[in-house]
């Protein structure tokens, strides 16, 4: 139902990064750039974000608080990797206290380069995970649809498509 | 009998009619602001999109029975808003109005966030603030119309600014309070980031914080209908005169909330019922003297 894509509400994460990406994403919801001609908020509360956009990588430290960012999020939601050092851990990576990139904690959607990723590279990423976050919605709208009045899963946590057949998996596996 | 159908149809319009016009406002606002800090801004239908999207979201829960308080909110704003425009009494319709506020206290209260409850106690500050203005207001229309009655309020012969200059201008002030512009926006804003997350919305997400934006549209149209009875008198040109103030006066918040920082709450106390008493308490004065 409905179009979900003209409003991607942001919630940026700088995680063990230089500040440089940081700086970059600013710039993006400057006036040069207007990120908010396409519906960008950039929001501070992850229960109204629908994109988690994460900069630099993540180490001991942070690596809770991501996850714990990406949880908060209801669904459906995108999550974009902005820079090297989210990507893969960049310039840190050797570091002793580094797990790498952020895919290292959360599951990636889109991975934007660039050392310091451009802010132009990063509308292009915002744009990306737009599409995919209509894509999942539908999904999600589609399922609903086809499986209408059946009965609803086990857990009333559950309510989304990706659970629901991440549910059906693990029957079968527990069945065989 | 002719009247009873017309304010009817007020009510009926208002109920139908004011989510569409605030959320046109809501967009107006946000492109003129971009448009003042030299962007290009979101489209004007942007806050309908932002709507439909938080009705397509998973929904968490941090308490179930914010979204019944919420309901409730939405509901007495609803109420207070369609009282007003059936012209109703004066007194009851702001009664109702107050209560809405304590409702949006306890819609951020209940979830016991930190922040959320911080800035449910902010929003108390803010209604403490534009309280005594919006009360005194109604005084000030029985003063100047011997009633409290609205209907005999909307048609006077004369337009009621002549009488309540002061009583305006407090409104006015106590307006930018209630509407959260800044600099008086200490429980939420309506930009990006504030030092509480956002406000008392922090745990709102979803179905709750569509619910709440939806209040928000009725309280915008209510509160600007509330100035147009400063103008409104019984010939028509006065209806051509209310929408542009209100237009002017949406404008002129407009660029208040772009050029002023935040305040702190208690700046913002002592600053509103200053100018509530220098304002309201003076015109006050002369109405009971000349009366
Ligand atoms: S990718 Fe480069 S600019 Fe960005 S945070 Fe890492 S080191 Fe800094």
């Amino acid at each position: 139902m409905g179009k979900v894509k003209k409003s991607p509400w942001l919630l940026h994460y700088d995680g063990s990064s230089c500040n440089g990406c940081d700086i970059e994403v600013l710039a993006t919801l400057t006036p040069v750039y207007d990120a908010e001609r396409f519906g960008v908020v950039n929001t501070g509360d992850p229960l109204q974000a629908d994109i988690l956009m994460i900069t630099g990588g993540i180490n001991q430290q942070n690596a809770p608080v991501v996850k714990q960012l990406y949880d908060q999020m209801p669904r459906p939601k995108v999550v974009v990797a902005v820079g090297t050092c989210a990507c893969s851990g960049g310039v840190f990576r050797e570091c002793y206290n580094m797990l790498g990139g952020a895919d290292s904690t959360v599951p990636i959607d889109i991975y934007v380069p660039g050392c310091a990723a451009r802010p132009e590279s990063i509308m292009d990423g915002i744009m990306k995970a737009v599409e995919l976050f209509q894509k999942r919605s539908d999904e999600h709208d589609q399922y609903e649809k086809e499986h209408k009045g059946e009965a609803g899963p086990v857990d009333p946590n559950i309510n989304t498509a990706r659970d629901k057949v991440k549910m059906q998996e693990m029957k079968g596996a527990a069945d065989a | 009998m002719n009247h009873t159908i017309f304010y009817a149809i007020g009510a009926v319009l208002y109920i139908v009619g004011a989510p569409f016009l605030g959320c046109l406002m809501d967009g107006a606002e946000r492109k003129l602001s971009a448009r003042m800090q030299g962007r290009i801004g979101p489209p004007l239908l942007q806050p309908w999109y932002d709507f439909v999207k938080l009705l397509n979201k998973q929904v968490v829960t941090v308490d179930r029975a914010q979204f019944f308080i919420l309901t409730s909110y939405l509901v007495l704003m609803v109420m207070s808003g369609a009282m007003f425009f059936s012209g109703n009494d004066l007194l009851m319709t702001f009664f109702v109005l107050s209560t809405t506020g304590t409702f949006l206290y306890f819609a951020a209260i209940v979830p016991s966030s930190p922040y959320s409850s911080m800035a449910a106690s902010r929003e108390l500050i803010q209604e403490v603030c534009y309280e005594p203005a919006v009360l005194l207001l109604s005084v000030g229309f029985y003063l100047a119309t011997g009633t409290f009655n609205a209907r005999a309020v909307f048609s006077q012969n004369t337009s009621l600014v002549v009488f309540l200059p002061g009583f305006l201008a407090s409104y006015l002030f106590a307006m930018i309070i209630k509407l959260r512009i800044s600099p008086f926006d200490v429980s939420t804003s309506h930009h990006a980031h504030q030092e509480l997350v956002q406000g008392v919305t922090t745990e709102m997400g979803a179905r709750n914080l569509a619910l709440f934006k939806l209040a928000e549209w009725y309280e915008m149209v209510f509160l600007y209908g509330v100035v147009a009875v400063f103008i409104l008198n019984s010939s028509l040109v006065s209806v051509l005169a209310a929408i542009l103030v209100d237009l002017v006066i949406f404008f002129c918040f407009v660029l208040i909330d772009n050029t002023n920082a935040r305040v702190k709450w208690e700046n913002m106390l002592g600053l509103s019922w200053a100018v509530t008493g220098l304002c309201s308490g003076v015109n006050l004065l002369i109405l009971m003297m000349i009366r």
